[in-house]
Formats: C-alpha cells, sequence, structure tokens
C-alpha cells in the first residue's frame, strides 16, 4: 500500500486542541494528482482485463463449436472428404504431428542441452558464448515460416521429396535455440558449492556436469523441452514447406507427404464444406489441449524444482 | 606403505580423460553449431533466392503487379502490408501489454492474482497461431462487421476506411496479430520493469510520489531502453507471424491504405501461394522470402542488442 498517513503517537499531545496547522497527507480524491493516480489505475486494470479476454474468448469457442462434434473414433480415422457428411477424423494428423515433434526432439534436445552446458560452463564469460547466447536469441525471434523455407532448401530439394523427416528438420530449428536459452539458464541456477564439493571429491569436469550439475538442472532443463515442444506441435507454417499434408496414414519406409494436425486445421478452416469445418475446431480443441498439457507439465516441473531447491 | 585413503585418491584414467575432452569439444562443437546454423539459415535461403535476385534485381521490390499468367512478380503492396499489419498490432498489443506488465509489477494486486493474469497472458502465447486464425475467421470478423460498417458508413471519406470488405480485412488481421504480440510485450517489458531497483521507488515515495507518479516519473524512465527492446521483439514477432495473417487478411495483392479492406503480407504471401506454386513461381518467392529475413534478422538482432545493453546497465547499476 502507498497510502500516506499521519501517524499518531501512542500519548495524545497535551496541545491537542491548539489548531496546528498540518500538512495534509490523506488521500483526498479532490486533489487533481490523487485523482489522476486512480484514474489511471482503473485504466490500466481496463486494459489489463481487456489483455486477459481473448485467451477465454479463444477456450469457449473451441470447447463451443470444438466439443460439441468431438466423436472418440475421430481420434484413429482418416480425415472427410469434401463429400463426406459425418464420419471421419484426423488420426493420421495426430500420428503425423507426433511423429515429426518426434524427430525434431531427437535433433534438438541433446544438441539444445549440450550447446547450454558450454554456454554455462565451459564458455562461461568467453565471448564466443556471448555470441552464441546473441545467435540463439535471435534465433528465437526468426519467423517459423522462415525455418520452413531453410529445411526446404535443405532437406526438400536434396531428397527430391517433402517429407516427415523435413518437417521435422524444420521443426528443430524451432526448438533448438529455445532449448538452449532455457537449459542454460537451468544449469546456471545450480550452486556452486555442489560443483566445487564435487570437485574436491576429486571428478573431473565431465563428471561433475554428467553426475552433479544436469541431474540437478534436470526438472528446469525439462520444463525447457516442454516449452519447445509446446511450440512445435502448434507450427503450421513450417510444415507447409516441408510436410505439406496428405489423406492417408504416415508410411516410415518412404519419404512422403506428411499430415499434421496444425495442417489440417489450416485446410479445413477454407473449405467451402461444414463438415470439414467442424472437423478443423475439434481438430484445433486437440490440438490446444495437447499444447496446453505440454505447457502446464513444464509449469510442474518448474515449480516442482523451485520448491525443492528451497 | 598403503592406507585406505591412498587407494581412493588416484588420478583420473585415461579413459576419463578422453571423456572429459569429449564432452568439452562436444559441447563447444555444438554450441557453435548455433551459430552455424543461424549462418546456415541466411546462406541457405540466399543460395535458393539467387537466381530470382539475379534475374528480377531491384524491380521486384518496387512493382506491385502480382500476375502469374504475365510473369511479372512484385512485392510493394506485400512490404507495405507486412509493416502495416505490424505497427497497427504493436500500437495495440504493445500498449496493453504494458499496461499488464506494470499492472502485474507494481504492487497493485495481490501475489497470487498477479500470477494468475501474468499465467494467462503467457498462455496467449501457447496457442498455436493456426488456431488463432480460425478463430479470427469466425469469430473476430464477424464481430467487428456491424462496426467496419458503421465506419465505412459515415467516415468513409477517410482513406483510412475508404475501402471496406465484410470478410477478410485489415483491422481484423491487426487485432489477433495485437493479441499474438502481447504474451511477449508482456514477459519482456515485465522483465525490464522488475530490474528497477526498489531503492529508486522507495525513493520517489518518500519524496510524497502517488503510485503513478512514481510509475510515470521513475520507474519507467529507468526502465525505458528494455521497454523499447520489448516493442522492438514484438514487431519482430509480428512482422515474421505467417498462419492467422494468412487465413485473415485475404491474400489481396494489391496496395491499400484502407483499414477495412483486405491485403496481403510477405509470409503471408509466401504460406498462402507456396503449396500450389509452379517452379519459377516458387523461385520469385525464395526472393520474397530472403526479403523478409533480411527485414526480421535486422529488428531482430536490434531488439535483442538493445536488451542486452540495458540487463548489463541494470546488472551495473546494481551494488
Amino acid at each position: 500500500m502507498t497510502d500516506i498517513r499521519v501517524q499518531t503517537g501512542p500519548q495524545p499531545s497535551p496541545e491537542r486542541d491548539v489548531p496546528v496547522e498540518r500538512p495534509k497527507l490523506e488521500h483526498d480524491l479532490r486533489a487533481v494528482r490523487t485523482l489522476f493516480d486512480r484514474l489511471l489505475t482503473a485504466l490500466c486494470a481496463l486494459l489489463s482485463l481487456v489483455a486477459a479476454l481473448p485467451l477465454f474468448a479463444v477456450l469457449w469457442l473451441l470447447i463451443e463449436r470444438g466439443a460439441t462434434n468431438f466423436r472418440l473414433d475421430m481420434l484413429w480415422s482418416l480425415p472427410p472428404s469434401g463429400l463426406d457428411t459425418t464420419g471421419g477424423g484426423f488420426g493420421n494428423a495426430i500420428l503425423g504431428t507426433v511423429y515429426m515433434v518426434g524427430i525434431a526432439s531427437v535433433l534438438a534436445v541433446p544438441t539444445g542441452i549440450l550447446a547450454a552446458i558450454f554456454l554455462a560452463e565451459y564458455g562461461d564469460g568467453t565471448r564466443l558464448a556471448a555470441v552464441i547466447r546473441f545467435a540463439a536469441k535471435v534465433l528465437t525471434g526468426m519467423p517459423s515460416i522462415l525455418a520452413g523455407i531453410f529445411a526446404y532448401a535443405m532437406v526438400v530439394l536434396a531428397t527430391g521429396h517433402f517429407s516427415a523427416l523435413a518437417g521435422g528438420v524444420a521443426l528443430a530449428v524451432l526448438m533448438v535455440p529455445i532449448v538452449v536459452l532455457t537449459a542454460e539458464q537451468a544449469i546456471r541456477a545450480v550452486p556452486q558449492k555442489m560443483k566445487d564439493a564435487a570437485v574436491g571429491m576429486g571428478a573431473t569436469s565431465a563428471q561433475v556436469v554428467m553426475r552433479v550439475t544436469l541431474p540437478t538442472a534436470m526438472p528446469s532443463v525439462l520444463t525447457g523441452v516442454m516449452l519447445a515442444i509446446a511450440r512445435a506441435a502448434g507450427e503450421t507454417a513450417p510444415l507447409l514447406f516441408t510436410a505439406q499434408f496428405s489423406n492417408y496414414w504416415l508410411r516410415l519406409d518412404r519419404l512422403e507427404d506428411t499430415a499434421s494436425l496444425a495442417v489440417l486445421i489450416y485446410q479445413f478452416s477454407g473449405s467451402p464444406y461444414e463438415h470439414q469445418i467442424e472437423m478443423a475446431w475439434t481438430a484445433a480443441l486437440v490440438l490446444v489441449l495437447l499444447v496446453l498439457l505440454f505447457n502446464i507439465a513444464g509449469q510442474v516441473l518448474a515449480a516442482r524444482s523451485d520448491h525443492s531447491r528451497h | 606403505m598403503s592406507t585406505p585413503s591412498a587407494s581412493l585418491a588416484q588420478p583420473p584414467t585415461a579413459g576419463e580423460r578422453w571423456m572429459d575432452l569429449g564432452l568439452r569439444r562436444g559441447a563447444q562443437a555444438l554450441a557453435v553449431g548455433v551459430l552455424v546454423l543461424l549462418a546456415a539459415i541466411v546462406v541457405e535461403i540466399g543460395a535458393v533466392a539467387a537466381p530470382a535476385v539475379r534475374e528480377r534485381g531491384v524491380d521486384f521490390l518496387t512493382s506491385s503487379t502480382w500476375d502469374t499468367n504475365r510473369d511479372e512478380f512484385g512485392i510493394l503492396p506485400h512490404i507495405w502490408g507486412t509493416l502495416y499489419s505490424s505497427l497497427l498490432a504493436l500500437l495495440i498489443g504493445g500498449t496493453l501489454g504494458l499496461a499488464v506488465a506494470v499492472f502485474i509489477s507494481q504492487r497493485f494486486l495481490p501475489r497470487r492474482l498477479e500470477l494468475l493474469l501474468k499465467n494467462v497472458v503467457d498462455l496467449l502465447a501457447a496457442i498455436p497461431s493456426v488456431v488463432y486464425g480460425l478463430w479470427g475467421i469466425f469469430f473476430v470478423i464477424p464481430a467487428i462487421r456491424p462496426f467496419t460498417a458503421f465506419l465505412h458508413e459515415h467516415l468513409g471519406f477517410v482513406p483510412l476506411f475508404d475501402e471496406r470488405s465484410p470478410g477478410p480485412n485489415m483491422l481484423a488481421s491487426s487485432l489477433v496479430l495485437a493479441i499474438m504480440v502481447l504474451p511477449t510485450m508482456t514477459a519482456v517489458s515485465r522483465d525490464a520493469i522488475a530490474t528497477v531497483p526498489r531503492k529508486l521507488r522507495e525513493a520517489a515515495f518518500g519524496l510524497g510520489a502517488t503510485r503513478w507518479e512514481c510509475i510515470l516519473g521513475v520507474v519507467l524512465p529507468t526502465a525505458a531502453t528494455g521497454v523499447f527492446g520489448a516493442l522492438v521483439l514484438a514487431f519482430g514477432r509480428a512482422l515474421g507471424e505467417t498462419m492467422a495473417l494468412a487465413m485473415l487478411l485475404g491474400n489481396r495483392n494489391e496496395f491499400n491504405v484502407s483499414l477495412l479492406a483486405p491485403g496481403n503480407t510477405l509470409a503471408a504471401l509466401i504460406a498462402n501461394t507456396f503449396p500450389e506454386a509452379q517452379d519459377h513461381e516458387r523461385g520469385v518467392l525464395m526472393y520474397a522470402a530472403i526479403v523478409l529475413l533480411s527485414i526480421t534478422l535486422v529488428v531482430n538482432m536490434l531488439g535483442t542488442a538493445i536488451l542486452v545493453r540495458s540487463s548489463r546497465k541494470a546488472a551495473g547499476a546494481r551494488p
């Protein structure tokens, strides 16, 4: 509280009845500055409320339009064609999303964590580490569509096919900087004393990192990984250039177009057929639930590691 | 004479030395890999764009026709649309984001509510942009339709409102884009505000400042660099945002100032055109991609550099 009030002493002063001219310290709404203060507070509260509304508006519409049409068999059916008015689902898209995010995680998570070890431990304070950190920050802000074009140039043009592999590479490009930056923070938060103790016991620096630093930092590292996965799972633009879309099941034995939830939503959102639009809403609900699940899992891990450290 | 402790204390074996060196070198190589990745993105996109850049030159940037049949391409309207939508989004999202950042960092609310509001805004960043696009098509565009009709009817003589589309338009796109940059703006400027030393605030209160006199006179000016960095980063996000705009802006390749008319952006153009494009048009789209890459790279580097400086300054100011 910032209200400034006059402190009255414990005993009543002897000259209590004598009128003393005191500065007015109570908040008085007739004074311009206090009125201004209250008005700005109200405005700020109003703007914050407006900022919080979209989340609920999005979730509400997702539930209203997505949940009402939800049937369990959608999770293992192929997408409906324009002529179907009932049935169908997005099983292949869920599988495609999981598969591509899996490829991306395999590529990005170990890379990101090792790079973070360099930034936080071996290269700490060096110019090289500062430059790499800067590059990682710039990469987090890079438009995701450019990651897609990069993977298109690297993988699609080289192999001659759109594929889940290319999609995975594009998503990995987006995940790496997130994993690097969050893992670096997590590794830095490990108390120096623990590392010193391990060194004192005669551990080599590799042993310190693998047996002490990383295990201690792991919950927070995983928080970053969860955030990166959540981001990758929702990405659409990079997949348009790499995996495109498919109405059929994912095949592991060859490179070909692969479905994903995000691209399915994009394609069906512009469909002239009501049934496909309904399907887009239900797929969006499933995608958002998936993404929120990973986000909340990350938050829980973060909260737990905060808790254990105190 | 051998004691147990002498047998415990032993120098690292050859294998342990190799492990040590391997981890050190491996970590360094992968860290440098991040740098290489950024460079490779620039080089690769540059390489696929090179033929079109050589063929079309600067005309591509200054022409406003996009006609596949006549093989005439120009991205002036798209550059304009990208900057226009991003600035509008920044105007709305920046204001809201800063308001939230102040509201959750200056003890207006109990701690729990502050955290709740922060999480709500953070979760906005978790929603995929394609879902925002879907929401925009079926909620925002119909919701603002009466409003845009009113503006067009009564203020149609103002260039901002002189052309109206009941469907996709710039206003709806910018509103959704504003929601999407809001979390970046809030999180980064909140961090900047958090680095303002408590002593400064207490000194202001001690001098009798009201809460907002303190915020406007002390906190925000001290955090100004960081808040500016947040604005630049949010602008960078808006420039590169693709799906929501590809779905809401109407994909019209024409130059237009009207808020109520459709338009196009660089990212939306690439996303909408690429999947069905022929080979020579794909080359042209790669030219558009390298333009987008240049713009966003410059803006992002600027924003990041500003934030690195401001946080270094804040760290230096602390005792």
